[in-house]
C-alpha cells in the first residue's frame, strides 16, 4: 500500500527531487553573467563589417564564452518550457509529445549554434 | 459506511479573471511570456550565427536587421532579454527568503519593469552612439 507519506519520501512524487530547481537556478546565474557580457559585445559589434564581427567571434575566449552561453541557455530554456507545458497541457499524449519536441528543439538549437560558432572560430 | 465515489465534485479555486489585476501578477505573467518569446528568439540568433559564416549572407541578414522592422524585432528582443534577466534576479532574491513582504513584492515588481525599460533604452543609445 502506498500512503501519501510514502509518496513524498525521498525524491518526492516527481521522482527527481530538487534537480529541476537546481538546474534552473544554476543556468539562470550562468545566463545572467553571460548575457550581460554578450549584450555589450553585440552593442560594440552593431554596424561593424563582416571581417570585424568574424574576427571577434573567432577569438578563443569569446568563442568559448559563446559556447558556454549556448549550453546554459538551451538547458535553461528546456526546463523553463517543460514547466510551461506541464502547467497548461493536461492530455497525456499531447503533453508527452510536446515534452519530447521541447527536448529535441533545445538540442537542435544548441548543436546548430555551437556548430556555427566553431565554424567561425576554425575559419572554415 | 460511505461509498467512495470515483469522481468527487470538489470546489475549484477561482480562475484568473476573478482577481483584481496586481503588478506582481502581471510581472509573473510577463516573466513567463518573455521566457517563451526568448525560446522562439533563439531561432533568430542561430540564423544570425550561421549567416556570420558567409560575407554575402551576413550582408543580407544585416540589411534586414538594420531595417525599421528588423530594429523593432531587435529592440523587443533586447527588452525581453533584459526583462527576463531582471525577473530572474527577482526570483533569486526570493529564493533566499527575502523580498516577500507586502510593499517589498510590489517594489521588486516595479523595479523589474522600470529597470528593464530603462536598461533597454540605455543599451540602444549606447549602440547607436558607438555606431556613430
Amino acid at each position: 500500500m502506498r500512503t501519501l507519506r510514502h509518496r513524498v519520501r525521498g525524491l518526492g512524487p516527481a521522482h527527481s527531487g530538487t534537480g529541476h530547481f537546481w538546474l534552473q537556478r544554476t543556468t539562470a546565474i550562468a545566463n545572467a553573467a553571460l548575457v550581460i557580457y554578450f549584450v555589450f559585445l553585440f552593442v560594440t559589434l552593431a554596424g561593424r563589417s563582416h571581417a570585424a564581427v568574424v574576427a571577434t567571434i573567432g577569438q578563443p575566449v569569446v568563442a568559448i564564452l559563446l559556447l558556454a552561453a549556448i549550453l546554459s541557455i538551451v538547458v535553461h530554456m528546456r526546463v523553463g518550457m517543460q514547466v510551461i507545458i506541464e502547467d497548461y497541457v493536461h492530455g497525456e499524449a499531447a503533453k508527452v509529445t510536446l515534452l519530447l519536441a521541447n527536448t529535441f528543439f533545445a538540442i537542435a538549437v544548441g548543436l546548430a549554434a555551437a556548430f556555427a560558432v566553431l565554424r567561425i572560430s576554425f575559419g572554415l | 459506511m460511505i461509498e467512495p465515489k470515483s469522481h468527487v465534485e470538489r470546489p475549484l479555486s477561482p480562475h484568473l479573471q476573478i482577481y483584481r489585476l496586481t503588478i506582481t501578477m502581471v510581472m509573473s505573467i510577463v516573466h513567463r511570456a518573455t521566457g517563451a518569446a526568448l525560446y522562439a528568439g533563439t531561432i533568430l540568433f542561430v540564423w544570425w550565427l550561421f549567416a556570420a559564416g558567409n560575407p554575402r549572407r551576413f550582408e543580407t541578414i544585416n540589411a534586414f536587421l538594420g531595417s525599421w522592422f528588423g530594429r523593432l524585432i531587435l529592440f523587443g528582443y533586447t527588452w525581453a532579454l533584459l526583462h527576463h534577466l531582471l525577473g530572474g534576479v527577482r526570483h533569486l532574491i526570493w529564493d533566499t527568503g527575502r523580498g516577500m513582504e507586502p510593499g517589498e513584492r510590489e517594489f521588486l515588481a516595479w523595479a523589474t519593469l522600470i529597470g528593464s525599460g530603462t536598461l533597454t533604452v540605455l543599451v540602444w543609445l549606447l549602440a547607436l552612439m558607438l555606431r556613430g
